[in-house]
């Protein structure tokens, strides 16, 4: 019974929550944040060029029209072309500008991982599989060290 | 002291070119650097376009028209002498240069010289109703995305440029073009008579 109770919150959670989203009200400071200008090359938020001004305003026409953010900047994109667009598209060629840094770090980290791996093999460890000796100083320095710490001892 | 006796590095091939490409990672790695040395002068050379300067030919990219359906390029005016107008409705001093680029294709426009206009970053309804509001004749192009006025070099609206018949760009106008200056610099280039 909890476990059905459980599955029809979550189905209606599924449905109810893309609804939801969909008929929240564009807002200006919302779009304008992920626009830009493209006279000035900045961030519509930051702009107030005489173009900038014109955007704004289309924007806000089509915000009281009742369109969405999704609708206003496919609409721009009509206007202006992508670039306008403060973060590129997730489709076409524009996707490379997320994959290529993934990939790029992806094939740096296996890279990396590889030449840890053949740097270990290479030299990390012992020759003929005993216990490593420990490192330390010997002869003068070893006395001279057992001396110091003597000194420091409380 | 042991002189150590370090083993000679022979890879197969017969040439050291030959020898040196059979070492995958450094063919792998050289070709990394180059493709990176690549990009960055990809884009430094698109970036540092300086545009069209008098003499060059003048671009020839096709644009859709302001008004109505379809494209256009400069092409189709092969032949003609074109006063090619990058303006925007929101640029003021566009304001003032429309009534006398309309004027002056009123009086030479025809099958000899033409003014066309390009509306450059600007929103499609804003530059028709420019254009119904100043009543211009001439034909006009959109440039939503500037990458015309990109390539013809501009460094802000209105510019202007007369292309002669074989597509060359004759007269490079900075800033709005009045009556005296079409007058001064575009007149005198045009055939004498209207046809």
């Amino acid at each position: 019974m909890r476990g059905r109770l459980a599955l029809t919150a979550v189905l209606a959670l599924a449905v109810l929550a893309p609804a939801a989203a969909a008929g929240q009200r564009a807002s200006l400071p919302e779009i304008e944040k992920q626009v830009m200008c493209p006279v000035c090359g900045t961030l519509l938020q930051l702009a107030e060029s005489p173009q900038a001004l014109r955007e704004k305003a289309f924007i806000s026409r089509l915000i009281e029209e009742g369109r969405t953010e999704a609708q206003i900047k496919d609409a721009l994109v009509a206007e202006y072309g992508n670039e306008v667009l403060a973060l590129p598209p997730h489709s076409g060629f524009s996707l490379s500008a997320y994959v290529v840094p993934i990939v790029a770090l992806l094939i740096a980290a296996a890279a990396l991982a590889a030449g840890v791996w053949r740097w270990r093999r290479a030299g990390g460890g012992p020759k003929d599989g005993g216990t490593p000796r420990a490192a330390g100083p010997s002869g003068e320095d070893a006395d001279r060290l057992d001396a110091d710490l003597a000194r420091y001892d409380l | 002291m042991v002189e150590r006796k370090l083993p000679k590095l022979e890879v197969a091939g017969s040439t050291p070119v030959v020898r040196f490409f059979v070492s995958t990672r450094s063919f792998i790695a050289v070709l990394g650097v180059l493709a990176v040395v690549g990009l960055l002068v990809f884009g430094l050379v698109k970036k540092g376009s300086s545009g069209v300067q008098v003499g060059d030919p003048a671009p020839t990219a096709a644009l859709p028209r302001l008004e109505g359906s379809g494209s256009e390029s400069l092409n189709d005016y092969q032949g003609r002498w074109v006063l090619v107008n990058v303006w925007a409705s929101w640029c003021i001093p566009c304001r003032e240069e429309a009534p006398a680029l309309e004027q002056f294709q009123r009086e030479r426009g025809g099958s000899n010289f033409t003014v066309l206009g390009i509306d450059s970053r600007d929103l499609s309804g804003d530059g028709r109703a420019f254009v119904e509001k100043y009543g211009l004749s001439y034909p006009q192009l959109r440039d939503g995305n500037g990458d015309a006025a990109h390539e013809y070099g501009t460094t802000g609206v209105p510019e202007n440029f007369l292309v002669d018949p074989s597509g060359k760009v004759r007269v490079h106008l900075l800033g709005p073009a009045d009556e005296e200056i079409l007058r001064e610099q575009v007149e005198p280039l045009l055939p004498k008579e209207k046809s």
